[in-house]
């Protein structure tokens, strides 16, 4: 997984509440057995005035010249914007691996779906959540200037305006020890084999019906 | 010390390490897979030469891409290739690490949620995950179940466990008996209504009171299946007699004295009487009435006497603007009253309503009368290949061809259009499936929540009707 340390970058503002992992991924693109390549169908409904299929070259679909990422201001964006409960629905992981194949590597939201914003962290991807007051802020801002944008520090757990204006955020500490350090969480929890193993032998005495398969 | 809630004992019961961070490990008992969201994490392991840590915790099966006709000819039936590909996938790697399956061609076939708890693979008191939100389902056994991303599938084959914060406690309690004709999904609907699609978000909700406990376990599993759609990843229901009869016999599930030990253990999966939760939200079950979403959030519902919302009327602007978008997608407009949305096509199905009451609901409703002409189609798609052989063994499939419906076989099917079964642009369909967003029955599709006798109902009229006035 890639580390995020510090990251600035330009931000796309995306004025819509309870956006769901079906809009940001529709489920004919999760019939890749792979984990890349779904930046070109991100949002794609959204995005496309034609219905996207697997497979198909992207660039050369009539696209929707009114939805955010479609202006050339946003074009390189890789910090959203995004309103209240953000990755609401499936738990396909297939969201932020089209967000961060698009090129997003943070998204701050007043609210995210849990299952989304646990996923977030296994891909590189930092979601934060800010006050209400503060994102209304930050999209009055960021629709005003163009070029608008902000400079996250997962370290500090702050986000800074171009004004210079610092917001703190709350992040746990063993998501943020992940990503500052890029680390794979399945290793780490093998280093806990042997509690792992401890654990499962109490299990097989206190409940032996779970061992074994059925059938 | 005040007592425990229900999730406080099965966090408990499962928690292998707290470590400093507040994070901790937790165990897993059962986890299921499906095709969409695992071949990457089968990759994963390959790459790091990982093997899964304990087989026989894991059960699988396609569900989410099989074609619901022309099974006979099995994964060389699907036509679409890339499906069919993720389909072989899903076989290959279960073969190749060892992992039971229940492949296309196998009768215990179906949606992963519906067999898992007809198989006795559920037991009151697990700890279950699975790549796919609607995990929740298995909590009405008394069990910690929520759906978990790829990265997690791959975590859980290699470690059996699960890096977890504890969420907080919330009681969802539904007070009295239900009307007649009220069913779990109305209950639910309801439940989403009030709270809104993030009222459960880092909560672990707990559904308890009168009328959830005259509930039949396959009604509770309707209820906790729609919990995500609250924002909760995890919904439950406290282990009682009805939950103890439902286990007994299925092919996993203990046997003689075995059972005898595990009823012991069962019998204390219920929140203490002085538990505290975080949050308790009450319902009265009188109060209840059929329901159907008129929107693209499963919050945006309505009794089936109500009117589609006035934005005007809505004073959060963020709501107003939600609302305006959803009745423009959905082609409605303000005031509306709900019996006049006319419909295309009716779905009777998913990890929610494809169980054997489901369809013996909506085939009370249809039997001896005729599918609307006004609709292209009506399928009934059973939830498994059990399901689907007592169906038959009960005459149900007769009911519902004769009625005009179309009798299918085993997947998630319409729900989410990952097969060949899918809404037309701005069609409008009575679905008992889970979730109303944008084009999740197919691009421009406009789909609307409803039980399975709502839904049946719908079917013969060709629009909404409360189906109280159908019943004799």
């Amino acid at each position: 997984m890639r580390a995020l340390k510090q990251h600035r970058g330009i931000v796309a503002p995306m004025d819509r509440s309870n956006v769901d992992t079906d809009m940001i991924i529709p489920k004919q693109f999760l019939k890749s057995i792979k984990r890349t390549g779904f930046g070109p169908n991100l949002f794609d409904e959204l995005r496309y005035l034609d219905e996207g299929k697997p497979d198909q070259d992207s660039s050369q679909r009539p696209i929707n010249p009114d939805f955010v990422l479609n202006q050339d201001r946003y074009k390189n964006a890789s910090v959203l914007l995004a309103r209240r409960n953000f990755g609401c629905g499936s738990s396909r992981e297939h969201a932020p691996w089209a967000l961060e194949d698009f090129g997003f590597r943070v998204i701050i939201a007043p609210s995210f779906a849990d299952i989304f914003y646990n996923n977030c962290f296994k891909n590189g991807l930092l979601p934060i959540v800010l006050e209400e007051e503060t994102v209304d802020q930050l999209f009055q801002e960021a629709e005003k200037e163009e070029g608008y944008q902000l400079a996250i520090d997962l370290e500090a757990k702050t986000v800074t305006t171009p004004s210079g204006e610092t917001f703190a955020f709350e992040v746990d500490d063993f998501r943020r020890h992940c990503l500052l350090n890029g680390l794979d969480d399945i290793g780490v929890t093998l280093e806990d084999a042997e509690v792992i193993k401890a654990y499962e032998a109490s299990r097989r005495e206190t409940a032996p019906w779970l061992f074994g398969a059925g059938g | 010390m005040a007592g425990k809630t229900l999730y406080d004992k099965l966090w408990d019961d499962h928690l292998v390490k707290q470590r400093d961070d507040g994070s901790a490990l937790i165990y897993i008992d059962r986890h299921l897979l499906h095709e969409v969201t695992s071949p990457q994490a089968f990759e994963g392991l390959r790459l790091a030469g990982r093997k899964p840590w304990r087989l026989d915790a894991n059960l699988a099966t396609p569900d989410h891409n099989v074609p619901t006709t022309d099974r006979a000819r099995g994964v060389e039936g699907i036509v679409d290739p890339v499906s069919r590909i993720q389909v072989e996938t899903l076989d290959s790697n279960c073969d190749e690490f060892g992992i039971l399956e229940f492949k296309i061609m196998d009768q215990r076939q179906g949606i992963v949620h519906v067999i898992g708890p007809e198989q006795g693979a559920t037991l009151p008191g697990m700890s279950i995950v699975c790549g796919d939100s609607h995990t929740s389902t298995h909590g009405a056994f008394g069990c910690l179940a929520h759906g978990i991303g790829t990265s997690e599938v791959e975590h859980v084959l290699a470690t059996q466990c699960l890096v977890q914060q504890k969420m907080k406690n919330m009681l969802v309690k539904v007070n009295g008996k239900l009307g007649p004709g009220v069913t779990g999904k109305d209950v639910v609907l309801a439940i989403i209504g009030r709270i809104g699609t993030a009222g459960g978000t880092g909560y672990a909700i707990e559904f308890g009171g009168e009328a959830i406990r005259d509930l039949s376990m396959e009604a509770r599993m309707t209820i906790c299946n729609m919990s995500i759609e609250a924002g909760a990843r995890v919904g439950m229901v406290a282990v009682d007699q009805t939950t103890i009869d439902y286990v007994k016999d299925r092919p996993f599930a203990p046997k003689g004295e075995m059972r005898e030990r595990a009823i012991e253990y069962w019998k204390t999966l219920h929140s203490d009487d002085d538990a505290s939760f975080d949050k308790v939200v009450e319902l009265e079950g009188s109060e209840i009435m059929p329901q159907v979403s008129w929107g693209t959030s499963p919050e945006m519902v309505a009794g089936v006497g109500g009117h589609v919302p006035d934005p005007e009327a809505e004073t959060d602007p963020i709501k107003r603007e939600g609302i305006v978008r959803a009745l423009r997608y959905m082609g409605l407009k303000p005031n509306m009253p709900i019996t006049e949305i006319r419909l295309d096509r009716v779905f009777i199905g998913s990890c929610t309503n494809s169980r054997i009451e489901d369809l013996r609901e909506a085939a009370a409703v249809v039997k001896g009368r005729k599918v609307s002409p006004l609709l292209k189609q009506a399928m009934v798609v059973p939830g498994s290949g059990l399901v689907k052989v007592q169906a038959e063994q009960e005459g149900l499939d007769r009911i519902f061809l004769e009625a005009g419906l179309e009798w299918r076989d085993p997947g998630c099917s319409m729900c989410l259009a990952m097969n060949a079964d899918k809404l037309g642009q701005g069609e409008h369909c009575a679905s008992t499936s889970n979730r109303n967003f944008e084009g999740r029955q197919g691009f421009g599709g406009r789909t609307h929540l409803v039980s399975p006798a709502m839904a049946a109902a719908a079917a013969i009229n060709g629009h909404f009707v409360d189906v109280r006035e159908m019943m004799n």
